[in-house]
């Protein structure tokens, strides 16, 4: 089975919906016009990124009733769509979210786990903390989606793994940063480190996509990837322009990889949860 | 130990270019206004607004003093030359003596101050006749030691070179082709005859870059900066430096009162909206 995929890396008009949701349209008719099954928007695709007190006001629900989601629902006919939004829950709590949309339906969303509060970072002051991880079923197979300092924290993508899924999709807003001699920014190529890590331990496709443009100071880098099963880079976007990268998955390599590299049938996880339980009785341990 | 600040200068320039681009459409410009001082700082600035906005789209103001050296007048005007832009030289001689003329005992410094906060006067008045807006022209090192004058050459509406230290400053300007004398003169304010900002300092640009490097960006104690070989006086010295000069670096503290307050809880980027 072959899934093609389409990675928009998408700058952002900040705190713009509707100048953003005409963008994510642009780019779906591009993935569809190219033959494309899925479309992977970066972190607050729908919103920008630095919101701080803009949060309130660019929160949406994934419902058929919204302005913004009905026209994305009605353009996920033929074309699968992952985008990152604002959620406010019914108790109005602000969650950094990804939501995945097929066939006019919202098959799953997630809220980041992790927000970074540290250095440039500040999203725990502005938003609410995520408390689900879980993998879910899509025409093309078990799906799992993750916002970026999700997956810096090991577990994430782990949890995603024993919950089934074979594809995990990662978005972000990386800021560029750490210019040195090289030719690619530290911060790209730290999550480039991450991602295909990912791809070999897991023996999965992880496809990441990270935004471009800037607001104020801050530059996005862009760079968007996807690495198959054996960790091997399939196809990378530009860095720091708007691009969409398309590139064709062969899900058969699953199945070749898990025959010469049985990591998942091998994976004890009665030991993990044994010594986590213990590890974590002991908490004074830190 | 090894301590490398060079950089991509290929990067580099990708960068600072679309960060100039953006930022200035962004706030409804098309065009900006550096003021060329003559020395390597400005011309870094003056050089990728260029690259960004286009020849046509930039403007250079010296803003000579009767005491300049004739060199700054002569370096930016090889600058302008070679990038071919739209210039003004306006002398900022008569603005500023009447000024000094009303206290006999002005001091040198006081002079100084008064002549880099004309300056910015003069930009900022160009920068709405030629409809464009002011780029910055301080490096990491000035900002963070606090030598410039505040509200004077310290004055922008974005600073494309904050975050290059002098030393990459230099990098990047001899990759980016600005002439050599430029290059290769001892920096200076040039706000009186013979000053240069080593002298004034006390330290190279050099060692202190080396310094601050560790201290910023690597996050070294102060203790770990001299196990490394920095002088104590000099690490203690720099760091007392940063410390006091660090009311330049940001807004005025509003006295908060109300339960919403600018700077503390009305939060938004500059590019709100856009």
């Amino acid at each position: 089975m072959k899934l093609t995929l389409a990675l928009a890396q998408i700058s952002t008009a900040l705190g713009d919906v509707e100048s953003n949701l005409e963008k994510h349209l642009e780019y779906i008719a591009r993935a569809k016009a190219q033959k494309a099954d899925l479309i992977v928007f970066p972190e607050l695709s729908l919103t920008g990124y630095v919101l701080q007190d803009l949060v309130a006001s660019v929160a949406h629900k994934p419902t058929e009733e919204d302005p913004i989601f009905k026209p994305l629902l009605e353009a996920s006919q033929n074309l699968d769509i992952m985008v990152g939004f604002v959620d406010e829950d019914a108790r109005h709590r602000f969650y950094i979210a990804s939501a995945y949309l097929s066939d006019g339906r919202v098959l799953h969303v997630h809220h980041k786990v992790y927000l970074p509060t540290y250095g440039l970072f500040d999203e725990g002051r502005f938003f609410a903390w995520g408390d689900s991880i879980r993998a879910f079923d899509t025409r093309f197979g078990r799906v799992g989606m993750l916002i970026c300092e999700d997956f810096w924290h090991a577990s994430p993508p782990y949890l995603l793994w024993l919950d089934g899924a074979d594809i995990l999709l990662f978005s972000s807003a990386s800021p560029g940063r750490g210019l040195t001699d090289r030719e690619k920014l530290d911060s790209a190529r730290w999550v480039e480190r991450v991602t295909r890590a990912y791809a070999s331990m897991f023996t999965s496709f992880v496809a990441h996509c990270n935004r471009v443009g800037f607001e104020d100071g801050l530059l996005f880098w862009g760079g968007a990837t996807v690495n198959d099963p054996n960790g091997e880079l399939l196809a990378q976007g530009p860095y720091f322009e708007e691009a969409l990268t398309v590139a064709e998955l062969d899900l058969n390599q699953l199945r070749r990889t898990r025959a010469r590299l049985p990591l998942l049938r091998d994976e004890r996880t009665a030991l993990v949860q044994k010594e986590l339980n213990r590890i974590l009785a002991n908490s004074s341990r830190g | 130990m090894q301590i490398d600040l060079t950089i991509n200068t290929s990067v580099a320039r990708q960068i600072l270019t679309a960060f100039i681009k953006s930022e200035v459409t962004r706030a409804g410009f098309s065009r900006a206004v550096v003021g060329l001082s003559g020395g390597i700082d400005s011309a870094l600035s003056c050089m990728l607004a260029v690259e960004a906005l286009g020849k046509e789209n930039v403007l250079a103001v010296r803003m000579p003093y009767r005491t300049s050296s004739p060199d700054s007048l002569e370096h930016a005007g090889l600058l302008i030359e070679q990038l071919e832009i739209p210039s003004k030289t306006i002398e900022i001689t008569d603005m500023v003596e009447p000024l000094f003329a009303l206290d006999p005992t002005i001091s040198r410094l006081r002079k100084g101050n008064i002549m880099a906060r004309q300056r910015m006067i003069v930009l900022y008045d160009q920068s709405e006749v030629f409809k464009g807006l002011v780029i910055g022209t301080s490096n990491k090192t000035e900002i963070l030691l606090g030598y410039s004058t505040q509200y004077g050459d310290s004055a922008s509406a974005i600073n494309p070179i904050g975050d290059l230290y002098k030393t990459q400053v230099r990098q990047l300007a001899r990759a980016l082709g600005i002439p050599a004398p430029i290059l290769e003169k001892p920096p200076s304010a040039d706000l009186w005859e013979g000053q240069t900002d080593e002298g004034e300092l006390g330290f190279t640009y050099e060692q202190v870059d080396k310094l601050l490097f560790l201290l910023v960006d690597h996050r070294y104690s102060p203790e770990e900066c001299i196990e490394v070989g920095f002088d104590e006086k000099f690490v203690k010295a720099v760091i007392r430096r940063v410390q006091r000069s660090q009311y330049k670096r940001m807004l005025p503290p509003i006295a908060k009162l109300s339960n919403r307050t600018i700077g503390y809880d009305f939060l938004y980027l500059r590019d709100w909206g856009t």
